[in-house]
This record gives structure tokens, C-alpha cells and sequence, in this order.
């Protein structure tokens, strides 16, 4: 038996025909979520791009408009999506050590953080738009200055808080599927890419939160 | 040759490996994903070529008589988004990089498989919503969608049309994502960077702009959709809004795109030069280095199509002279092409007749682009024809000769099948004339004055418009000539060896048409890049 191969790399079912070895795999996979990861950072880069222009050009009304936000949601939601990271990060650590199980309850919590923030975000969604008719187009109604350019910077936060938000969606959608894959057995110390790359998401996610959190809730309180 | 024949369609390939619907519907082979694109956009390149048409036949006369002016702004709207975003954008990568760039660097697929699948259903989804647009009354903004014009002014299938090219914009990506992996990590043992055929480091080049700048487009139009829909106010005036920062955003995808519609053209042309010379491509680093500098350079330049729209002087003049900077690695491109035939065993095949076309006409498109990058021109050759004939040269002139010259190239590994040689030749030449005598009056007619956009024109300017649209029907011709005969060449061409050309790259090692995996076991390169000296210094065939 001497001759017979190392068969252990090669016959891995988790090896896609196309490629020569599992590391091969491993790393144009990682790639490509690094590459469209860049894609992300161009498309929310317009609307900050935007963003910026206009807090140049109005800056009084982007503080008379940031004062309307709500701090505490604000800031509760990013301490979740901070916590949410953490427990991403532990569980692709848990899934490249082969701990099954924590790697599941890792993920399950993460699920549930994002959910959170995803509620905090649709409750504070409901007091601007139905309280406070701040949505921007006929139904506006705002009191203070710079009525219009308020309008506007309505119109920023709806446009890159809902993109944001519409990115946690998808990615607690690609969380459960990588919690209900993890959960059958099907990740362990030689195979967790999948895990790994939905975590880079995830985090990405994160980060373009916690630009947004700043950028919206913050200004004014710096400069009162 | 009757057993050849015969023997040739026994053996097993990717084309034979399987039949039914579903076999092509559901493959992840980039080779057959590669076809789906093929007859994908030229089904699109027929719709986009019939507007066109109708635009030419309406020019044909000073008096708007043929169609009526919204229609008029309709067709040349819905000419342009069909042939930049479903025609010329996927054109040579999609279908040929696709097709070309696994077996080039000696590999079995690309990186993503199902990716490219996926990258291909988002176009077909994109091109049903365009259909839908067209059927439903078509779209009147420009292809570029200008705000405010497209956010609050016009009642047509704006939104639609903003998710087709959406959508659309999402197959590109995915492909540049998918070619971007796999040039980094699946090229053979020995294929190294240097060795690489400039046809993979044109598309190399062209996927970086599809990552970096497709996604930005993609922005802008879904902020102009969500304008429409739910009265966000980005682009709004009325709420100090700033409808150049559209434009802004728009051209900083769209110039870029200018070259994801050139750049994989120029990699085409590099093959074919050097096949058909006998000689190894002159300046090979240049070459490549070219293609980036082409593409990041392509990132900087994008206010140059808004001198006129009042930006400030100062911006006007560094975006002019970073304008002009592009022209260095284009020059480098095409002396280099004309280095590399001088003293070469130069064979006029067909492919080589494209190449040709492609150089002179490109020259004629970069040259005229200088023109129209300089400030004081600029104000006076703006929206006027001019600038429709400077980048019909670059796209029409340039990329669409370099896709029919790599079509005839490498049909014969892509079907198993030689073209006749004849009409491939004809053909090739009726295109040639047909172009010239379309665009290089609308040159004239710019430089003279007139406006694009505009279903009517004053008498002047009707014998040039008469003879463009002459030429509009002796290009229609030429266009569907390789058509028919590739369609014709399928069932009767001659049985095409494996390397026709004795060309130099990985795909003319493999048979024609290649295996599902492309090669028996997977090639050691031990070579330069164009070894023509090492190689016969004939063509065999189509001499």
C-alpha cells in the first residue's frame, strides 16, 4: 500500500472538478468575495460620494436634520452590529477549529442580533415616516429651517440606511444558510469557506454601519 | 475527407457531449455559456442595428416625415442602451474572453462556474425587462438618463429601462469578478504573468473597470429609480439638488465603460497581428502594461464629457489634460501593432482584414478624440455629429471589427468547423466601405454644425446625410453576411484541423472543438508568450 496515493486531498468531495487542490479552491473563493466586496464599497461609495457634496454645499441643514434622528436607537443598534461581528468572528473561528456545535449557536446568535438591529431599524423607519412625515416627496412636513435641503438629507438617510438594511436582510439570509450547512456537518477544520466568506460579508455590513452611524446621528451633537 | 468527417463528429467535444434544452440551459461549461452569450447579443445586436436603421432612414430627409419626434428620441435612446448594454459591453468578454480565457491560461473552467451561469441568466432577466421596455412603448431619455429630464419630466418606461441596464450592470460585474479570480488563480503550472496572451490581459484590464466602476452606475440609476418611485430627492432641483452630480456619477461609470467596449477589442487584435505576421508581438510589456494604464487612466478622465455643462474652468482644464494622457498608452498600442507586422510574412486572411480595419479605424476614433478633449474644440463639435462619428470609429469602427475579426479568428475552435474563406473576405471588405461611407460624413456634418438628436436638420446638410445613410445599408449587408455564413458553415463547412492558423496560444493545442475540459491533463508551459519564430512561418489555411 505503499504507493497508493494521498488520497485524503485529492478524493475530497468538496473539491469542485475545475480545480487542482482544495487550497487552490479555498483561495479563489476568499478572492472572489474580496473582489465583490469592492464591488459593495463603489456602490454605497456613489451615495457617500453624494452625501458629502451636499453636507459641503448645506451643512446648517444637515445638522438641523441630523438633530431628528434618534441617538439611542442610533447607538443601541450599533453596539448590536458590533456584538453581531464578535459572534461571526468566533463562529468562523469555532468552524475552522471543528467545534460543530458552537459554531451553530454562534451563528444562530448572530442571526438573532441581526434581527434585532433589523427591528430597532423598522421601529425607528415607523416613527419617521408615521409620526414624524418625515419621508421625503408630498407628505414631507418638517418645521424648522431650510425646509427643502432637510428634505434632501432625508432623502440620503432613507436611500443608504434602507440599501444598508436591505443588506442585513440578505445577510441573514446567507446566515441561516451557512447555520443550517454548519448544523448538518457539512463544515469542519479542512472545509469552512463558506463560513468564511459570509462572515467577511457580514462584516462588511457591519462597517458600512458604522460610517452611516456617524455621518447621521452624530454630526450634530459634535458641533452644538 | 468524408471519414474525417465522420470521425470528427464521433468524438466526443463539448458541443456533442450532450443535447436538449436543458443540457445548454443548466450547463456551468464556460464554453457553452459562451454560445448562450453569442446568440444572446446577436439577437440584441439585430434590435439595436433595426433602431439604428430607423434613425438613418428618418435622416434621410431635412423634414421629420418618416417618424414622429418622440419616436425619433425613442429609437435613438433605446439604439444606444440596447448596443451598449446588451451588445458591446458582453460582446468580447463575455462571449469570446468566456470562451477563451479557461483555455488560454490552461485551465477547466473559470473560477466560478455557476457564477458565470448566473452572470448570464441576469442579462437574459436584464434583456427580457429591455424587451418589455421597447414592447411597452419604449424609453425617450438619452441613453445617458440625465436628471432632471428622466426624474421628473417624462412619463415613459424610465424605470424599466433603469432596471434592465440595472440588472444588466450585474452580469458585467460578476463576469469581470469571475475573470479577475481566475487570471489570479488558475493559470497552469508555467504560466506566468509574463507569459500570459495580451487577449487575457485585455480582459484582465476590462474586468477591473467592470468591478470598480459598473457598481456606481448601478447606484445612480437605482437613486433615479427610487426618485420616480418613492420621491426621494437626490437629483431634485427643487430641493437644492444637483443634477450634475448625475452626471458626475453617471460618466464616472460610463467613461470607464467607453473602455470596457474597446480594451478586450485590442486584445483581439494583438492576437490576430501576430498570428497572421508570423512575428512575436512587438514591445510584449508594453503591450500589457498598456491595457492598464488604458483602464486606470480611464477612471480620471470622466468630466470630459461635460465641459460644456458648467463645471468649474480649473476642473475642465486638469480633466482635458488627463484626457490627453490616454492617448500615450493608445498610441503605444497601435505603433506597436505596426512594429510588430513591419517585415513580418503578413497573410491577408480574413481575421487579419478585420485587424486591419480595426487599426486604421481606431487611429481615426483615438485621433478625433483628441479633438473633442481639447476645451476650445470641445465647445464648438459638442452634441453635434462629430462627436457621434468620433465614437461610432472607437466602437463601431473598432470594437465591432475586432469581435467579427476574433469570431472569424476562432470559429474554427469554437465550432469544429472552417468559414468559407471567400465571403469571409467579401464580407470584410463590404463593412469596411459600408462604415467609412456612414460615419466619416458625420464627421463632416459635426464639423459643419449639426446637432445630434434631432429628427430634423436644414436642406444643407441632406447630400451628407444621404450618403451616411447609404452607407447604413451596405454595413447592414456586411453584418448580416457573417451571419449567415457562420450559420452555413456549421452544417457544411469544412471539418476545421486543430490549428488552422499555426497559431502559437494553449487554445490551438487542444482540438477543435475542445472537450469539456478543455485539455486531456493539464499543460506545462515551457514557452514564451508568440514563439512564432519557433513555429512555421505558414498559414495553412485561407490563404
Amino acid at each position: 500500500m505503499a504507493d497508493s496515493p494521498p488520497a485524503v486531498v485529492t478524493h475530497n468531495p468538496e473539491l469542485q472538478h475545475h480545480f487542482t487542490t482544495l487550497e487552490q479552491q479555498t483561495e479563489a473563493a476568499v478572492m472572489g468575495m474580496w473582489v465583490f466586496l469592492i464591488t459593495e464599497i463603489m456602490f454605497f461609495g456613489g451615495m457617500f460620494a453624494g452625501y458629502m457634496i451636499y453636507r459641503f454645499m448645506y451643512y446648517q441643514a444637515w445638522l438641523e436634520g441630523s438633530q431628528h434622528m434618534d441617538f439611542w436607537y442610533g447607538s443601541i443598534n450599533t453596539v448590536v452590529l458590533l456584538c453581531s461581528s464578535l459572534t461571526m468572528a468566533l463562529a468562523v473561528r469555532s468552524t475552522q477549529l471543528g467545534l460543530r456545535r458552537s459554531s451553530v449557536v454562534l451563528l444562530l446568535i448572530t442571526i438573532l442580533f441581526g434581527l434585532a438591529f433589523l427591528g430597532i431599524k423598522g421601529v425607528e423607519y415607523y416613527g419617521h415616516i408615521v409620526d414624524e412625515h418625515q419621508f421625503p416627496g408630498p407628505s414631507f412636513r418638517f418645521a424648522g429651517a431650510y425646509t427643502a435641503q432637510v428634505e434632501m438629507f432625508f432623502s440620503f438617510y432613507f436611500a443608504m440606511t434602507g440599501f444598508h438594511a436591505l443588506h442585513m436582510v440578505i445577510g441573514v439570509g446567507l446566515v441561516s444558510f451557512v447555520a443550517y450547512h454548519a448544523w448538518k456537518g457539512r463544515y469542519h477544520a479542512h472545509y469552512y469557506t463558506p463560513v468564511e466568506n459570509v462572515g467577511l460579508y457580514w462584516h462588511f455590513v457591519d462597517i458600512v454601519w458604522i460610517y452611516l452611524y456617524p455621518l447621521f446621528y452624530l454630526i450634530s451633537h459634535i458641533h452644538k | 475527407m468524408a471519414t474525417t468527417a465522420v470521425a470528427l463528429s464521433e468524438r466526443e467535444n463539448y458541443l456533442n457531449k450532450e443535447y436538449g434544452i436543458t443540457s445548454w440551459l443548466f450547463t456551468t461549461d464556460h464554453k457553452r455559456i459562451a454560445l448562450l452569450y453569442l446568440i444572446t447579443i446577436t439577437f440584441f445586436f439585430f434590435i439595436g442595428g433595426f433602431f439604428a436603421l430607423l434613425i438613418r432612414l428618418e435622416l434621410l430627409t431635412p423634414e421629420g416625415d418618416l417618424l414622429l419626434a418622440d419616436t425619433y428620441n425613442k429609437m435613438f435612446t433605446m439604439h444606444g442602451q440596447v448596443m451598449v448594454f446588451f451588445f458591446l459591453i458582453p460582446a468580447v468578454p463575455a462571449v469570446l474572453g468566456n470562451f477563451l480565457i479557461p483555455i488560454m491560461i490552461g485551465a477547466k473552467d473559470l473560477a466560478f462556474p455557476r457564477v458565470n451561469l448566473l452572470s448570464w441568466y441576469l442579462l437574459a432577466i436584464g434583456g427580457c425587462l429591455m424587451i418589455y421596455t421597447i414592447l411597452s412603448g419604449g424609453v425617450d431619455t438619452g441613453w445617458t438618463f440625465y436628471t432632471p429630464l428622466s426624474t421628473h419630466f417624462l412619463d415613459t418606461h424610465v424605470i424599466t429601462a433603469a432596471l434592465a441596464i440595472f440588472v444588466a450592470g450585474f452580469s458585467s460585474i460578476l463576469t469581470g469578478l469571475n475573470f479577475i479570480v481566475t487570471i489570479h488563480r488558475m493559470r497552469a503550472p508555467g504560466m506566468t504573468w509574463s507569459r500570459l496572451p495580451l487577449f487575457v490581459w485585455a480582459n484582465y484590464a476590462t474586468s477591473i473597470i467592470q468591478v470598480l466602476g459598473t457598481p456606481v452606475l448601478a447606484i445612480s440609476l437605482m437613486l433615479v429609480a427610487l426618485e420616480r418611485i418613492f420621491n426621494l430627492g437626490i437629483f431634485n432641483p427643487q430641493l437644492g439638488g444637483d443634477p450634475l452630480l448625475f452626471q458626475h456619477l453617471f460618466w464616472f461609470y460610463s467613461h470607464p465603460a467607453v473602455y470596457i467596449m474597446i480594451l478586450p477589442g485590442m486584445g483581439v487584435v494583438s492576437e490576430i497581428v501576430t498570428c497572421f505576421s508570423r512575428k512575436r508581438i512587438f514591445g510584449y510589456k508594453f503591450m500589457a502594461l498598456a491595457v492598464i494604464a488604458i483602464a486606470v487612466l480611464g477612471f480620471l478622465v470622466w468630466a470630459h464629457h461635460m465641459f460644456v455643462a458648467g463645471i468649474s474652468l480649473y476642473a475642465a482644464m486638469v480633466f482635458s489634460l488627463l484626457s490627453y494622457f490616454v492617448a500615450v498608452p493608445s498610441a503605444i498600442k497601435v505603433f506597436n501593432w505596426t512594429a510588430t507586422m513591419f517585415k513580418g510574412s503578413i497573410s491577408y486572411s480574413t481575421p487579419m482584414l478585420y485587424a486591419f480595419g480595426f487599426i486604421g479605424l481606431f487611429t481615426m476614433g483615438g485621433l478625433t478624440g483628441l479633438f473633442v478633449a481639447a476645451l476650445g474644440i470641445d465647445v464648438h463639435v459638442t452634441d453635434t455629429y462629430f462627436v457621434i462619428a468620433h465614437f461610432h470609429y472607437i466602437m463601431v469602427g473598432g470594437m465591432v471589427m475586432a469581435y467579427l475579426g476574433g469570431m472569424h479568428f476562432w470559429w474554427p475552435k469554437i465550432s469544429g468547423r472552417m468559414y468559407p474563406e471567400f465571403w469571409g473576405r467579401l464580407a470584410a471588405m463590404i463593412i469596411f466601405i459600408g462604415f467609412n461611407l456612414t460615419f466619416f460624413p458625420q464627421f463632416v456634418l459635426g464639423w459643419l454644425g449639426m446637432p445630434r438628436r434631432y429628427w430634423q436638420y436644414s436642406p444643407e446638410f441632406q447630400v451628407l446625410n444621404v450618403l451616411s445613410t447609404a452607407g447604413a445599408t451596405i454595413l447592414a449587408v456586411g453584418y448580416l453576411l457573417p451571419m449567415l455564413y457562420f450559420l452555413w458553415s456549421m452544417r457544411y463547412g469544412k471539418a476545421a484541423p486543430e490549428n488552422p492558423w499555426n497559431g502559437a496560444g494553449l487554445e490551438w493545442k487542444i482540438s477543435s472543438p475542445p472537450v469539456t475540459d478543455n485539455f486531456d491533463e493539464t499543460p506545462l508551459v515551457t514557452w514564451e508568450a508568440y514563439n512564432y519564430d519557433e513555429l512555421p512561418q505558414e498559414v495553412p489555411v485561407g490563404r
